[in-house]
């Protein structure tokens, strides 16, 4: 695996194996020292192009227990803000010879296209409503952990499907993992030909008492400018996962944040039947079991360092510089 | 109106050589005029002089080319073409934008009239007519806007513009979004005269689409751009064009239910005419997994199978009679983006006729015949001559190599921008020369003619 640009790409061997080294990394986890050498003296930036907070910081936090230098770079305060086009900024990053680079990014394709731009392995951290492969590994861990396997399972995802990154690409991992996947949501929030990807989709949570486990997505409250339901009260009526409608063997889940009291009640989440802070923790060590796949097995590219200022200069890019 | 005889009568071009020419041995093909069959075609003083029986015409003084195997069809007319004058010539201009026409073996087009700032006002025309008569290869049409500054609040000059010179009214790029304005211009039609092209397109229901709305779009997160949200538009503007028995051409239509709606009018006898782009005939929305803008991203989107089947349905019967490629350059920095961010539209020109007959001629989808029946039949909704063989008239002869293949894009292009549909496929059939108005307009720089004895 040379990037990691969208879980459509990995098959089901490849996902397995991402979750196994995952595994590993949390026993590392449990030691008092829990830092290891794989990557030290090679370098991984994270360029967020959107907010966040949990994949940002466990993409990080995963760079430094693999002993990586890091550098991280967010859209707000840098060149970007000076007009900067994407193609410049991966140019000008990748002048510092990383191993790889994390990237959130407003839109569908970016971690793509900038896989073309540079020698980096590429990881997509985020792309529009695209993708979102590393929340759909964490996610299978967390339920490999509590469920042994997800063969057969039965998995709803609840809410605003149609903006949902995570919903997509969780449903394709799911399904990789023989999970059955149903869509439920508003028809507004539902995108046309979702079914197609193979899951039911339905408009009510009648029937949600044959679910495994309730994946609940964040309402995006921005999208109430849009009017795609009439109002979050009618939502939370007709879409909250709250302790009446989810029976005490499902398993509930949300990528985050949540909003109490619209996708999911507060008791809810607070129950034990949550994973949400197991999600969180999973985030740490399956990204860095993604690093580790993609960056371990790969030879390092020779640097400046001890190679003298000519391999500098052959190693430099050569754009602006004359021929 | 009176009719033209010579597209040259009206369009514009440089002022060349008219061209003196024998085509020896060409296998002829004009389905319009009933021409079907080797000949020696003669073309002297820049018209068809004659149709001889294979190796009979005399050559005396002119170039002569050994046609045998290749054919002459009656050149091609694109009446949707961006040639991004004034404003964007970092794109294209009439220069580069007519070249490319001239490469893709054409001998006319129409220029969209979104340019920056738009062409809403004569003298606009007058001083692109002027440019044109500087630089045009292939004659050129320009069409003025419909609105001014295309903001669909208030009606261009039109009478004025007409006599400048303006071919056609359009805002093409936009939709007249207000039923009120669409109708008004409908009605000055009958002062101004002039058809009316229309880039049909709700832009509220449309609002925030990329793309084809359907399961490739839900698969993408891609934001959709519904099918309904141009028929619904088509329906209004028929409904429109019916009361004020006006007239009206509907551009680049992509989609099953739009062709529903411009049958249903034409038969109900309402004065209208519709056009298809070669990359809606040959691509479906399965093309955006590639999340490719340079290539794949354009307006109106590519769709469903079932709609390009429907397309290539209404090509065969009539009620779509030309192929327009809407050739849209752009700049690369506006596709080396991200999907979403990138611009709309591709260029088409050089490449129409080969892969039209490489994806639907060569399979047996459709005849050879319909391929350039349709293809020189842009220019009739417009008042405008149908290029044809028929001696006498005006030459305007595509010679194309049916045999010959070529992998777009590994010589470059004639057009400015290199945002090509077909980057890098490898097609079969390639246009040789052309001769546009009278004039030789393109020559494959592989391809020696002939010389004079």
């Amino acid at each position: 695996m040379r990037n990691l640009l969208s879980i459509e790409e990995v098959d089901r061997d490849g996902i397995e194996a991402i979750l196994d080294r995952a595994q590993s990394f949390a026993e590392v986890g449990r030691r008092d020292i829990k830092k290891v050498p794989t990557l030290r003296g090679r370098t991984v930036v994270t360029l967020f192009y959107e907010s966040s907070t949990r994949t940002s910081s466990s993409f990080e936090l995963a760079a430094k227990r693999l002993s990586a230098d890091l550098v991280s770079v967010k859209a707000a305060g840098s060149s970007v803000d000076k007009g900067e086009s994407l193609k410049d900024t991966v140019a000008t990053l990748s002048a510092y010879d990383p191993a790889a680079i994390v990237i959130r990014h407003p839109y569908a394709g970016a971690a793509q296209l900038i896989a073309d731009w540079t020698p980096a392995a590429v990881v997509n951290a985020g792309d529009g409503k695209h993708e979102h492969p590393s929340q759909a590994l964490l996610d299978v861990y967390t339920l490999r952990r509590r469920l042994g396997t997800l063969e057969g399972k039965r998995i709803w995802i609840v809410g605003d499907v149609l903006h949902s990154r995570v919903a997509r690409s969780n449903l394709i991992a799911f399904k990789r993992m023989g999970a059955e996947v149903t869509l439920c949501g508003p028809p507004t929030l539902i995108p046309r030909g979702i079914e197609e990807l193979g899951c039911d989709v339905t408009y009510s949570l009648d029937g949600l008492e044959e679910a495994d486990v309730v994946y609940a997505l964040r309402m995006q409250l921005e999208r109430m400018n849009d009017k795609f339901v009439p109002s979050l009260a009618e939502y939370a009526a007709n879409f909250q996962i709250d302790t009446r409608r989810l029976h005490p063997r499902q398993l509930l889940m949300h990528p985050g944040p949540v909003n109490r009291g619209v996708e999911v009640s507060g008791e809810a989440i607070d129950s034990p039947q949550s994973l949400v802070t197991e999600q969180v923790a999973a985030g740490l060590v399956v990204r860095m079991a993604i690093l580790y796949e993609l960056l371990a097995g790969r030879p390092e590219r020779p640097t400046s360092i001890g190679d003298g200022p000519a391999a500098a200069e052959a190693a430099a890019p050569t754009i602006g510089q004359p021929a | 109106m009176s009719a033209a005889i010579n597209l040259t009568d009206v369009l514009d071009v440089r002022a060349g050589e008219p061209a003196d020419l024998v085509l020896r041995r060409a296998t002829l093909l004009d389905p319009v005029a009933g021409i079907d069959g080797v000949h020696d075609l003669v073309i002297r003083d820049g018209r068809i002089a004659e149709l001889a029986p294979p190796g009979e015409a005399d050559a005396t003084d002119v170039e002569e080319v050994d046609a045998e195997g290749l054919h002459a069809f009656p050149a091609f007319f694109d009446p949707h073409v961006h040639l991004r004058t004034p404003g964007q010539e970092h794109k294209e201009d009439v220069e580069t934008g007519t070249r490319s026409a001239a490469a893709g073996g054409y001998c006319g087009i129409i220029a969209m009239a979104n340019t920056a700032p738009p062409v809403d006002d004569a003298s606009a025309v007058t001083a692109l007519r002027e440019q044109a008569r500087a630089q045009a290869s292939v004659p050129v049409g320009f069409a003025a806007t419909v609105t001014v500054g295309m903001k669909g609040e208030e009606l261009t000059e039109m009478v004025e513009l007409r006599d400048a010179g303006a071919v056609a009214f359009t805002d093409d790029g936009l939709p007249i979004a207000s039923a009120r304005i669409m109708r008004r211009a409908l009605q000055y039609q009958k002062l101004a005269g002039l058809n009316i092209a229309l880039h049909e397109q709700d832009p509220d229901l449309s609002a925030g689409g990329v793309m084809h709305e359907g399961a490739v779009s839900a698969a993408l997160g891609l934001g959709g751009w519904p099918s309904v949200a141009e028929s619904t538009m088509i329906a209004r503007d028929c409904a429109l064009a019916a009361y004020e028995d006006a007239r009206i051409h509907v551009q680049h239509l992509s989609a099953v239910e739009s062709i529903d709606v411009v049958r249903a009018a034409r038969a109900a006898g309402v004065r209208i005419s519709a056009e298809a782009s070669p990359h809606h005939l040959c691509l479906t929305d399965e093309e955006v997994r590639s999340l490719d803008p340079s290539r794949f991203k354009m307006n109106p989107p590519l769709r469903h199978e079932t709609d390009r089947q429907a397309l290539i349905a209404a090509l065969r019967d009539g009620t779509i009679e030309c192929i327009a490629t809407d050739h849209a350059p752009h700049h690369a920095d506006e596709k080396e983006v991200p999907f979403e961010q990138a611009a709309f539209g591709v260029t088409g020109l050089e490449t129409a006729f080969a892969a039209l007959h490489t994806d639907l001629v060569m399979p047996g989808v459709i005849d050879l015949g319909l391929l350039v029946e349709r293809l020189s039949g842009g220019a009739a909704p417009f008042d405008l001559p149908r290029p044809t063989l028929a001696p006498g008239s005006e030459a305007n002869v595509a010679l194309c190599d049916l045999a010959a293949e070529w992998t777009v894009g590994e010589d470059g292009y004639e057009s400015r921008s290199s945002n090509s549909w077909c980057e890098g496929k490898t097609l079969t059939g390639r246009v040789l020369v052309t001769v546009a108005g009278g004039q030789i307009a393109y020559r494959l720089r592989s391809f020696s003619l002939g010389v004079a004895q």
